[in-house]
């Protein structure tokens, strides 16, 4: 009766579990994929805060926020004009290397792209 | 009780201070309901702030302190543009705080406006706000936020606002005796980083004041805080102490900012920090969201936490009084 119960208990306690797991770590995209390239700023972060890409991928950045963002390399090598609401910004990385980058009016804001 | 560093910022409650050595009587407590954005009145004289209660006596302590010398008002964060649930109309409410300017009982001889007078940097969004103001029929001195300098550089703004300025926009003035200074720090901002004045800004700074006798009140304005509030939100400036540092020998000097939608006040030794209400939404108090972003409050309580502030200068008395009242 017991271990019938166990059993009963782990057949759908275990695929649960399971599909908890992908739910918080879903499978890696690859970079062609459009959704492993989009970088959403949400409640004034970047998500991913760090994004691996292969090289010649494009990243676009889509501003979720009620307030406008800027997206702006540390560097300076790309600079997107504000982004309102839902607008976005898109950006080719042809050179593998990291890219660091901010909101250049929310400068706590920061993020990464590796380029590999 | 030491004038020194203390912080009120407190939910809807009293403090009491004790403020001797000041030849004004004392009114017992102050009722600074600065998170709840409902106003306070603190006047100060010699670099010491005295408190007077809110309310209806109010109207007679200014009248026997003279507090008549020089009066301004004080906006900030029209945003015009906004349009989201926090205040779907930012043009009524920034027309209200305008009806409330004019309705001052002390006519104020000017306005400072501390910035994000647009939200996207937009033309027409300038032109609106500037046709509103003109119903105030006072003359404005503005300074940027960073939705002002938006797409290039803030040269629009520089354009419109700050013709005679130095730099990226700052510049000084004199009116009855209290010498003003607009500062711009929301420029140059770094990754990771606080506002910004930058070295060029600083370095004019420290010129401008150098002829100064160290009785003259000051009044620095600028969009930013120059202290440090929240620095996971960015809410201050990176090097806003050094600014500070050459304005340690005056007697008494105020600095008025915007940028957090809510009015937050504290004074160390003889600088008096007070920020104000914006025009158009409200932001939470620091760390009480996830972000600093635009919070809508319940239908019926924006224009209890929207407002202007008010300041007045006692001629030969060094007192600047702050007043800031909601657009309810």
């Amino acid at each position: 009766m017991k271990s019938k119960m166990l059993v009963a208990i782990a057949s759908v306690a275990l695929p649960l579990a399971l599909a908890a797991l992908f739910i918080t770590h879903p499978p890696r995209v690859k970079g062609e994929d459009a959704k492993g390239t989009e970088i959403r700023v949400d409640n004034f972060t970047f998500a991913p805060g760090t994004l691996a890409v292969p090289v010649n991928s494009t990243v676009t950045w889509v501003n979720k926020d009620d307030i406008p963002h800027v997206i702006a390399a540390s560097d300076g090598a790309f600079k997107s004009k504000a982004l309102d609401t839902d607008q976005k910004y898109s950006y080719t990385f042809t050179k593998a290397g990291t890219y660091e980058y901010y909101c250049s009016i929310h400068p706590k804001m920061v993020g990464k792209v590796v380029v590999q | 009780m030491s004038n020194t560093d203390f912080f009120r910022k407190i939910s809807g409650g009293f403090i009491e201070h004790d403020h001797n050595h000041d030849g004004i009587d004392r009114r017992g407590f102050l009722k600074c309901m600065a998170w709840a954005g409902t106003g306070a009145l603190c006047v100060i004289q010699g670099g010491v702030l005295k408190s007077f209660a809110l309310g209806s006596q109010m109207g007679s302590d200014m009248k026997s302190h003279k507090m008549a010398g020089l009066s301004f008002v004080q906006i900030s964060d029209s945003h015009m543009g906004f349009n989201k649930p926090a205040n779907p109309d930012v043009i009524s409410t920034i027309k209200a705080a305008v009806d409330k300017i004019n309705a001052l009982p002390n006519s104020p001889e000017f306005i400072l406006h501390t910035g994000d007078i647009s939200h996207l940097s937009n033309p027409e969004e300038f032109d609106t706000v500037d046709q509103i103001l003109k119903a105030t029929n006072k003359e404005i001195f503005f300074v940027p936020g960073e939705h002002d300098v938006l797409n290039d550089d803030g040269k629009m703004f520089r354009e419109r606002y700050a013709k005679n300025a130095k730099g990226s926009g700052w510049y000084s003035f004199d009116k009855n005796g209290v010498h003003f200074i607009g500062l711009v720090n929301v420029m140059n901002l770094k990754a990771g980083g606080l506002g910004t004045l930058g070295n060029d800004q600083l370095e004019w700074l420290e010129d401008d004041v150098k002829h100064l006798k160290s009785s003259t009140p000051i009044v620095v304005f600028a969009h930013i805080p120059l202290w440090t509030i929240y620095p996971e939100w960015g809410w201050g400036t990176e090097d806003g102490a050094r600014a500070l540092s050459y304005l340690k020998r005056f007697g008494s000097v105020t600095v008025l900012n915007g940028h957090i939608h809510q009015t937050m006040q504290k004074v160390e030794g003889n600088v008096s920090f007070h920020t104000a209400c914006s025009t158009a939404f409200v932001q939470p108090a620091p760390g009480k969201a996830d972000s600093p972003g635009p919070m809508k409050v319940p239908d019926g309580q924006l224009r209890r936490l929207l407002g202007i502030t008010d300041v007045n200068y006692v001629q030969g008395r060094h007192a600047l009084a702050v007043v800031d009242s909601t657009l309810a």
